[in-house]
């Protein structure tokens, strides 16, 4: 075995890093509501964030009234149906997870493992989380218009996203692209911020190379959404022209329900290239950062180094690169030139290598580990199955051939719920029961917690896994109900009413979870410093939870990489970064 | 122990699933099994690799679970077992993609033989042209559409004359004949979809999309709209029959080409123009609200 050392005993003397103006606020105000410091903005993001996507939760249950017990529920009719998954959809991906992953663990997490004080422009980071807002009170207002929100698929394609067949068209759509567009704005902020601090505001001895994965994933994703986002930006704006200007940028000519209409000339699937250039991207900039916090979970928790650092960076740079040649992988059957699909099914499959060695690269720290079975560990076990089981569909439908009689039925679904619901969001509740205790000097509840976790890893499981088979049987996804299909045995039916039982029933854990979050803020067992016995900055802070300012009179130095976990000949089983080398406590068998 | 027997479960659970379950392909009817085959291979490649991860991840969390007093192995890296991983994967991921790039070559690649017809979308409902006695389908366009014209065929160019216009959402095909699906839409993108056919494509308004297949089975199969196409979209079906190349010309030659309609049209508009006019007016009107 060829070993490498990482250098761990030795600082890098960078040029002195200046410490930064801090704002401090002089008011309940400024420190809580309009406030500056990321810290708070972070929460701000993340309580947000989670309130919108308790109502995808919903709509998620409305939908699965639908297609588990059709005709019982006979409230919803095809136009709520649409509406629902729409809203359902662009909620989950952009106001949720997006805003959670970067605005929420990015804000907290990116100064505080970097060792700064806080983001570099911490005004704008401000506005950031408000153009958030109100981009998400936007999108809760298109229920308030007439017509309602758009039902156009959270895909929004033309030219039924902007035409009268589809539910919205009114008001809904508009209400969506401008929401779209303010998103993006406020996300541009807060991008620009995630990445200049990490490139400028590294504390003393944090290398790029030292730098948590976390942070690389959180990195990383910051950097494809500020290239990904403007197209999707302009794409809204143009649409946006088509609808109220009567512009053609993707509208041919073309007769509704007998009707000649004023457009000529655009083109449909060009919107699909500038929504996927946009849309594959997206699909790492939720999973990037996932990636990188079940690496620093599952190395504390296992006590180990991750396994192969240097691999797992350069994954992550490389995935990241590549996100951004795959596109067209899903538009095999939108009738683009059909030549495209060889190259996009090569780029595709090839983005498996990086990926696999990922997975392996996390099974491997497990291995010769030294196991805690915590919930933070559960929920990282969970994340490696179902991101396996989600990524290996991938390989169905991203192989161009075996795409086409698969794409736009329930496989589909069933692939990105796993991949990019199931395995994300595994990542998030892991990371909340690692970090909930940082966040507020209290443990949650232990009980709740397994509690929480065997029903959403199992549930979920059982949601999505037989959702596959029904999409190989044929069934389409976006069909509000199955009547009169010949090939569709009854048996489907019952199936859709398990799946909707047990969706009932994971919905309902998420509900014991978010008590668990209000409840343990102030009856948790109190955490005390570094209750994980991790070695990242962010534990090492003065006081727990962290004060303004991150840190003490001093900013930490780092003298290691992050995984300076079972070290051989230290008295203790992690070294935290900033512990100068001649302070490690050795177990006295080394000297 | 528990932990580790979840994960066993999960492993050999899906697996069990896999083989048991009743939900698989519906039966064939095309040339396309090569597609299933793909899917088939990939379901190998994929499951091996899937059941092998979480199987190691169940054994180390077990053998590898929290004792006090242990310590775990300190190893940053290790090349020569990555480099193996990668090289693996490799040959793994061409495994997928040689056959099936080499089969999607034959998806693209129509043959010569085939015969083409032209298939309607509009929301929500097909309808079906096939050329006529020239074996060519004229032109066409939106500008063209009409209540006399529902095809939007260019009256002005002879090929479209004999073409023969199906405004129905039945459409029969030859067994064993190689067929080139065109694909029309006059508003939103649709998909022409048969499963047991395997192959589909978006209709694109604006450009005529298209695929091929050859019918291998006979029989009557729906037709479903697979790309969203608005509020009416799960109502947009239509049937495919396949049957002998002889019943086949029968019932083409039942149906109406291009100038018999028109001059139907015309005769008809002397009579009653306005009342059918109210009729058209009336039902979209209905299609666009009511479904």
């Amino acid at each position: 075995m060829a070993y490498v050392t990482h250098d761990d005993a030795q600082s890098v003397p960078l040029a002195e890093v200046g410490e930064m103006e801090l704002y401090h606020a002089k008011s309940w105000v400024t420190k809580y509501v309009f406030s500056q410091d990321a810290k708070v903005i972070a929460i701000q993001y993340s309580v947000t964030a989670i309130a919108i996507g308790m109502l995808g939760l919903v709509l998620s249950w409305l939908i699965r009234l639908q297609l588990g017990f059709p005709e019982v529920f006979d409230f919803i009719t095809p136009a709520d149906y649409y509406q629902f998954i729409t809203m359902h959809g662009m909620i989950m991906v952009i106001y949720l997870l997006t805003a959670l992953f970067l605005g929420g663990f990015g804000n907290y997490l990116i100064p505080l493992m970097v060792g700064a004080r806080d983001m570099v422009f911490p005004y704008v980071n401000m506005l950031s989380y408000w153009i958030y807002l109100v981009a998400v009170l936007v999108l809760v207002a298109s229920w308030f218009v007439p017509g309602g929100p758009t039902g156009a698929g959270w895909t929004l394609y033309p030219p039924q996203a902007i035409l009268s067949g589809t539910p919205g068209a009114e008001g809904g759509i508009l209400l969506m692209l401008i929401s779209l567009a303010l998103f993006i704005i406020g996300f541009t902020m807060g991008g620009l911020n995630y990445v200049v601090t990490v490139l400028q505001a590294r504390t003393r001895g944090m290398t790029l190379m030292r730098m948590p994965l976390t942070i690389w994933g959180i990195f990383v994703a910051t950097c494809l959404a500020l290239l990904a986002f403007p197209a999707l930006f302009v794409g809204a704006v143009m649409m946006t022209f088509d609808s109220l200007l009567g512009s053609s940028f993707f509208m041919p000519a073309i007769v509704e329900f007998g009707e000649l209409l004023d457009y000529e000339g655009g083109s449909p699937v060009f919107f699909q290239h500038m929504f996927w250039f946009f849309g594959h991207p997206e699909v790492y900039i939720v999973a990037l950062p996932a990636f990188g916090m079940v690496s620093d979970l599952l190395s504390v928790h296992a006590r180990k180094n991750i396994f192969g650092y240097r691999m797992m960076v350069w994954a992550i740079v490389v995935i990241g690169g590549l996100s951004f040649i795959v596109w067209a992988h899903h538009m095999y059957v939108s009738g683009m030139n059909p030549y495209f699909g060889f190259f996009f099914a090569t780029t595709t499959l090839i983005i498996a290598v990086p990926t696999a060695i990922k997975v392996y690269n996390w099974t491997l720290t497990l291995w010769q580990g030294n196991i805690h079975l915590t919930i933070p560990m559960l929920f990282a076990l969970a994340f490696i199955v179902t991101f396996v089981n989600g990524g290996i569909t991938g390989l169905f439908l991203g192989n161009v051939t075996a795409d086409v009689p698969l794409s736009d039925t329930m496989f589909v679904v069933a692939h990105f719920h796993m991949v990019m619901g199931v395995a994300p969001l595994l990542v998030v509740f892991g990371a909340i029961y690692h970090w909930y205790p940082l966040m507020t000097g209290r443990m949650l509840d232990e009980t709740m917690g397994q509690f929480h976790f065997w029903v959403t890893f199992l549930g979920a499981y059982a949601v999505f896994l037989p959702i596959h088979y029904l999409g190989l049987l044929g069934v389409p996804r976006r069909y509000f109900e199955l009547t009169d299909i010949s090939f569709i045995p009854d048996s489907v039916q019952t199936l859709s009413a398990f799946v909707t039982v047990v969706a009932l029933i994971v919905g309902f854990a998420q509900l014991v979870f978010i008590y668990n979050l209000i409840v343990s803020r102030t009856k948790g067992e109190p955490a005390g410093r570094n209750p994980w016995r991790a070695t990242t900055l962010e534990w090492q802070t003065a006081e727990v939870p962290p004060g303004h300012g991150n840190f003490g009179e001093t900013l930490p130095v780092v003298y290691r990489w992050a995984y300076a976990f079972s070290v051989p000949g230290a008295r203790d089983d992690f070294i935290p970064q900033n512990l100068p080398p001649d302070q490690v406590p050795t177990d006295g068998s080394v000297s | 122990m528990f932990v580790a027997i979840m994960l066993v479960l999960v492993a050999v659970g899906t697996v069990v699933f896999h083989f048991l379950s009743p939900w698989w392909w519906t039966p064939i009817a095309s040339n396309w099994g090569s597609i299933d085959d793909t899917v088939t291979l990939t379901f190998w490649i994929t499951g091996v690799v899937f059941v092998a991860i979480v199987l190691f991840m169940a054994y180390c969390v077990f053998r590898y679970r929290y004792r006090e007093g242990r310590r775990a192995d300190y190893t940053p890296e290790n090349k020569k077992l990555e480099w193996w991983l990668t090289g693996l994967t490799t040959a793994g991921v061409v495994g997928l993609l040689a056959p099936g790039l080499f089969v999607w070559n034959q998806y693209v690649t129509v043959p010569e033989e085939a015969h083409e017809f032209e298939v309607v979308g509009q929301q929500w409902q097909w309808s079906y042209r096939f050329p006529g006695a020239d074996g060519v389908l004229g032109t066409s366009a939106p500008q063209n559409i009409s209540d006399d014209n529902p095809f939007g065929l260019n009256p002005d160019d002879p090929n479209s004359q004999d073409d023969i216009l199906i405004e129905d959402d039945e459409v029969h095909l030859p067994l064993h004949k190689p067929a080139k699906f065109l694909l029309r839409s006059i508003d939103v993108l649709h998909d022409f979809y048969v499963p047991q056919f395997r192959a589909k494509m978006d209709l694109v308004p604006g450009m005529v999309t298209f695929f091929w297949a050859t019918p291998t089975r006979a029989g009557t199969f729906d037709i479903l709209c697979f790309e969203l196409c608005g509020v009416g979209h799960h109502t947009m079906r239509g049937t495919v029959v396949v049957e002998e190349e002889s019943a086949y010309r029968a019932w083409l030659q039942e149906q109406p080409t291009f100038a018999q309609s028109m001059t139907e049209a015309r005769n008809g508009a002397e009579d009653d123009s306005r009342e059918n006019l109210k009729l058209v007016l009336g039902e979209a009107e209905a299609g666009s609200t009511a479904r």
